[in-house]
């Protein structure tokens, strides 16, 4: 039920991270989420994509450092104390979040967020028994 | 074809290598005093004549040899013989200081060619290898040391030199070359340049590895035999002496045996230069008994190790030198803490991580510090700061224990640090600027 987040090691110099996007393009990868993790001498770069399994051969060619990380895409309808909600179960139900982040796609009136939480599939399981829209893999490739 | 295993020597007992030694002691301190104005000025600053010279043990009477006496007289000035009678010179690799020239004379050259082609087959060599040289070849001694070492015992000798490592790895399959000889690290790139080349290691001809003109530690030995499927021996020796030869590992892989017939090795204290016994940790320093263009007399190599006397099981019963720690002039002091790199290096492979690193030490507001730099690779990495954090953690914390140093760790881009070559470069000390 989690989707396959890539997760790439980002020395702190400039142009790494025009490196590996580029490298990215070039393989004909489509990018749907994107966010840094950064701390003073290194980040770490995490994207959804279209197709994980290619974009890692990819990169892993150009000599980066790089892994799959299963993470939960959620889709919430826009509306206050949607997302506040997900938490809170979450919260309550014992799961701790390692990070999250948040991105809109072309159909109307729904915002994803990506979550990393411990015991990945049972916090999915959770969430989708609560009513909440979890993405597959595909709904991603579609997107 | 002659065979360079010479138990006449190698398997001598104590008193027949007593009496060689003496008797080649004797002759060369001779020729010191009349021949090199240097030594003839400090025998008699000291009262010494070359007849108070008679065994191998009035060796302490004499006074010790520095690299400084080299850089003083350079280039020729401690040389014995006639110009005319110089054969080759080789230079030392020195990366600190200015560069010292060493002379041989044919004879000289024999002596080390000799005791090259005495280590490439106590490391198990024979006559039907094909010896791949990747040291680099020219005023180095490594390149032309192991290659007339290889010829001397009737191998097929491949003069690759180091550089272009794509070519040294098709030349490794295309040749099926038996024996490899270049640095630790160069040998670590090649490896590493098998493996990314999608190429079994066992798949190739490759058998032995003979490594030397850096320190390394155990560690590195089984990560270089892993990436390459062989077996890695270490081999000793520095330009002043001979060059590559001077001591290397047997099958046993226990110790180097030194070629004392021609180089005598003693331990000392560097502090008080007294000879210290067996086993114990001192300068290492030789006597080039055997030499005739350039025969330095308990010259300091300023490396750290000790000595053994016990027979081996390979049936020698040459003395055996211990690894290098590193040379006196590769040790850091940092905040009073003598830091060698090797020992970085050791901790890295214990923490089953890559020997890529890169130190670099500064002062900031009067107090040394030390970053390492260390290689991502994929058995580290975690898509969570706290993960690659806790890496940095245990690195420093392994680090502290070790050499009760605070260290900054920094993780780097895989590859982002340069591959050598030849010798590594592990150091950047920005404190000489200041």
């Amino acid at each position: 039920m989690q989707i396959q987040q890539l997760s790439v090691f980002v020395e702190n110099k400039p142009g790494r991270l025009a490196e590996i996007t580029e490298a990215l393009a070039e393989a004909g990868v489509d990018i749907r989420a994107i966010s840094v993790a950064d701390t003073s001498d290194f980040g770490i770069l995490r994207v959804i994509v279209d197709k994980p399994k290619q974009a890692v051969e990819t990169l892993k060619s150009h000599g980066m450092t790089v892994s799959l990380t299963n993470v939960i895409a959620v889709g919430f309808d826009d509306r206050p104390g949607c997302f506040a909600s997900a938490v809170r179960l979450l919260a309550d139900k014992g799961f701790d979040m390692e990070y999250m982040y948040a991105f809109i796609s072309r159909d109307k009136g729904r915002a994803y967020v990506i979550i990393r939480v411990s015991q990945g599939e049972k916090a999915a399981e959770t969430l989708k028994a609560n009513g909440f829209f979890i993405l597959e893999q595909s709904d991603l490739d579609a997107m | 074809m002659p065979n360079y295993f010479q138990p006449e020597v190698e398997c001598a007992s104590r008193e027949e290598l007593r009496e060689i030694q003496s008797q080649r002691l004797r002759e060369m301190v001779k020729r010191c005093y009349e021949k090199v104005p240097l030594y003839r000025k400090r025998f008699d600053e000291m009262g010494l004549k070359p007849e108070d010279i008679q065994t191998i043990d009035d060796l302490t009477k004499l006074p010790f040899t520095t690299k400084q006496d080299l850089r003083d007289t350079y280039p020729f000035g401690l040389v014995a013989v006639p110009r005319d009678d110089l054969a080759r010179v080789h230079a030392s690799s020195g990366t600190t200081g200015k560069q010292t020239v060493v002379a041989y004379t044919e004879r000289d050259l024999d002596v080390w060619a000799t005791s090259a082609a005495r280590s490439i087959v106590a490391c198990g060599g024979n006559h039907e290898d094909f010896v791949h040289v990747s040291y680099g070849y020219g005023l180095f001694t490594g390149g032309l040391g192991l290659h007339d070492g290889a010829q001397k015992m009737g191998a097929t000798v491949i003069p690759v030199s180091s550089g272009n490592t794509n070519r040294q790895v098709q030349i490794l399959q295309d040749y099926g070359s038996d024996i490899l000889a270049c640095t630790p690290s160069y040998a670590m790139y090649i490896g590493e340049t098998v493996r990314d080349k999608g190429i079994d290691p066992k798949s190739l001809r490759l058998r032995i590895g003979i490594f030397g003109a850096e320190p390394w530690t155990e560690e590195m030995r089984r990560e270089i035999e892993k990436a390459l499927a062989i077996k890695a021996y270490d081999i000793y020796g520095l330009s002043e002496i001979a060059g590559p030869g001077v001591a290397c590992e047997c099958e046993e892989q226990n110790g180097m045996h030194v070629q004392e017939d021609f180089f005598y090795p003693e331990i000392i204290d560097p502090a008080t230069g007294e000879q210290l016994p067996d086993g114990e940790e001192g300068e290492l320093v030789f006597t080039c008994i055997g030499k005739e263009a350039l025969p330095l007399i308990r010259y300091r190599t300023r490396d750290i190790c000790s000595l053994t006397h016990e027979k081996c099981a390979c049936g020698r019963t040459t003395v055996r030198m211990t690894k290098p720690k590193g040379r006196t002039d590769d040790m850091l002091i940092i905040r009073g803490i003598n830091v060698f790199p090797s020992q970085i290096e050791s901790v890295l492979l214990d923490l089953g991580m890559d020997p890529n690193y890169r130190m670099i030490v500064d002062r900031k507001n009067n107090l040394d510090t030390l970053e390492v730099q260390v290689e991502m690779n994929e058995g580290m990495f975690s898509d969570t700061v706290r993960n690659l954090e806790r890496v940095e953690r245990t690195i420093a914390d392994a680090l502290h224990s070790t050499l009760n140093i605070a260290a900054k760790i920094t993780l780097v881009g895989p590859k982002t640090i340069e591959r050598s070559e030849g010798k590594a470069k592990r150091v950047i000390d920005r404190r000489k600027m200041v």
